[in-house]
């Protein structure tokens, strides 16, 4: 599998990354080297296997329905860029 | 099936729709960290570090969120799902701090399910659910503040919820409805979610599209968000289904999009096309293991579960004698079947039922009472109606000693007994009245002899009037028929 130039300018929208017009193609490659790395795992057999979603052998480990957290607005509000009457206060994006 | 179908000069066309119902779960603390639920309070009050979306922050499930979710999966007739797993879904937005949801895609909680939906035409349908899963609220943000600002308060972000996700098997607007009012009734019985649509607890997508009467294709669909009521929802059905079918009718094509529903209006706006705004690169959350179920987790969930609504109607026609029609209005809501439950113990439960549905529900509505604030109990209530089978009094007496009942509180009894209003049921006294309005009214005598029978009504006034309203109707009737002949 490889990439192209669109694919890179979608991811870099989606990632909400700005790459200058001049990177594009650069960026390609550096993709297309990383992909290919990667697909030395198509030599690896894996029909019927199920997809591993972690490597973690633990199962989940639940808490009890208790509050025992809130309450601490000045440190959640304290690095936002700009807040008013305790909300955060961002650009308009109403739609 | 109730029949919808959208009929123009040019065809026929079908309405093709699907839900997806966000339920926020019942729970004290949030589905991933320690800060409170609670709703209505000061902005980012009930906010953790992990629902701020700080580095390093991990979440850790709460218990209650699955226990919660598996109640409803079996109050939906599904498939709890032994082994499911929590995925990312990537999205660039004010109301999510962490630039992603933690969700579940591929493997949620639950599996297929169904619910049935009674309709106004008599017959039910079958809804069946393609599955549930469980995921974070978002933060809500407030645009009409600040002309240029838009503000976020994170205390609904991290609350736990429940997305249901319906098969596209709505063919009209009334099911539609029918489900949300359904559903809305199981989550409450269930305590898992408290069903406020207006206060945005329980939210509804809609999927819409339409085809020509009798195909059995799926066209492109628009999608509209964030209804909140089971009444818009309806609206922006009929209003979307509508819309396309004028669009095909004229030549147009429908772009998959998303709208949103504007109840000023009653009409759907488009909002944006589905492109890449959906690509949200899922996968599995590498911060949560997989949430692997035991069979006893869910055996003692199932075994305490309570009696659900069509349960509960089922019982009602099949033991206490009601109509389907009643049983269902009665189990709408669990506190309103309760009351009747009480009201009608040990006594005949039609008329118990006739009178809730009648005159107590009427005067809860004039009163603007919630049924909790009820001036009557439930067992004063059916102590009233023992008066009526007992003969004490009768049905139109018994009217007004519950219209005194709703200002005062009062026992029956105690009413009956102020106000002298026992009925006479001994015979003799009755016809002693009986004999006086027929000896002081001989033309009606003769005119009744004479054919007129309708007469029989006026005597039966006559009697009742005379005794102040307490003679036994029955008993009034019964006697002036013998003397009349």
């Amino acid at each position: 599998m490889a990439v192209d130039s669109k694919t890179v300018q979608k991811v870099a929208l989606l990632a909400k990354l700005k790459v200058d017009d001049d990177k594009v193609e650069a960026t390609k490659d550096e993709f297309n080297k990383i992909l290919k790395w990667i697909e030395q795992l198509d030599e690896v057999e894996t029909q019927g296997v199920e997809p591993l979603v972690s490597v973690n052998e633990e199962h989940l480990v639940c808490r009890e329905d208790k509050v025992t957290d809130g309450n601490i607005k000045d440190e959640i509000l304290a690095n936002a860029p700009e807040s008013e009457f305790g909300y955060f206060a961002v650009p308009k994006v109403v739609e | 099936m109730a029949d919808f179908i959208i009929e123009t000069p040019k065809g026929k066309w079908e309405l093709v729709c699907g839900l997806e119902i966000h339920c926020q779960i019942v729970s004290k603390s949030k589905i991933f960290s320690g800060a409170s639920t609670e709703f209505g309070d000061d902005a980012n009050v009930n906010v953790s570090f992990i629902d701020a979306g700080m580095p390093g922050m991990l979440p850790v499930l709460n218990k209650e969120c699955v226990r919660q979710a598996v109640k409803t999966g079996l109050g939906l007739n599904a498939v709890i799902n032994k082994y499911s797993v929590f995925s990312r879904k990537n999205y660039f937005y004010a109301d999510s701090p962490q630039g992603y949801q933690i969700t579940q895609f591929e493997y949620p909680i639950v599996g297929e399910g169904k619910i049935t939906v009674d309709l106004s035409d008599g017959t039910s349908k079958d809804i069946r659910i393609e599955r549930m899963h469980i995921e974070q609220d978002a933060a809500k943000s407030i645009h009409d503040i600040n002309p240029k600002k838009s503000y976020v308060d994170f205390n609904r972000c991290g609350v736990g919820l429940m997305e249901i996700v319906t098969k596209p098997d709505f063919r009209s607007p009334e099911e539609v409805g029918a489900f949300l009012k359904k559903l809305r009734s199981i989550v409450r019985y269930l305590g898992t979610c408290d069903g406020n649509m207006d206060e945005g607890s329980m939210r509804c997508d809609a999927s819409i599209s339409v085809r020509p009467l009798g195909s059995n294709e799926l066209r492109e669909r628009a999608e509209v968000k964030n209804v909140n009521s089971v009444k818009f929802a309806m609206q922006a059905v009929e209003y979307e289904a509508k819309r396309q079918v004028e669009l095909y009718e004229n030549g147009e094509t429908l772009k998959q999009q998303t709208c949103r529903f504007n109840p000023a209006t009653g009409e759907t706006k488009f909002l944006r096309f589905k492109e890449f705004s959906d690509d949200y690169r899922y996968f599995p959350e590498p911060d949560l293991p997989p949430l692997v179920l035991d069979d006893a987790f869910i055996e003692e969930i199932r075994n305490n579960l309570v009696e659900l609504p069509d349960a509960k109607k089922a019982r009602f026609v099949k033991e206490l004698g009601l109509t389907p029609y009643d049983a269902s209005v009665l189990c709408e809501n669990k506190e309103t079947a309760d009351f009747f439950e009480e009201a009608a113990k040990g006594r005949d439960a039609k008329k118990v039922a006739n009178w809730i549905m009648g005159d107590f529900f009427a005067m809860l509505n004039a009163k603007k009472l919630p049924l909790e604030k009820s001036p009557i109990s439930a067992e004063k209530l059916g102590r009233l109606v023992d008066l009526i089978s007992k003969n004490v009094i009768n049905g139109k007496t018994a009217k007004d000693v519950f219209a005194i009942m709703a200002e005062t509180s009062q026992e029956p009894e105690a009413i009956v007994e102020e106000k002298g209003w026992k009925q006479v049921t001994d015979t003799s006294a009755i016809e002693a009245i009986v004999d006086e309005v027929l000896q002081s009214n001989p033309d009606n005598v003769a005119a009744y002899k004479g054919g007129k029978n309708n007469l029989l009504g006026w005597f039966v006034g006559q009697v009742m009037k005379q005794s102040k309203g307490t003679a036994n109707p029955a008993i009034v009737n019964q006697l002036l028929k013998q003397k009349l002949g």
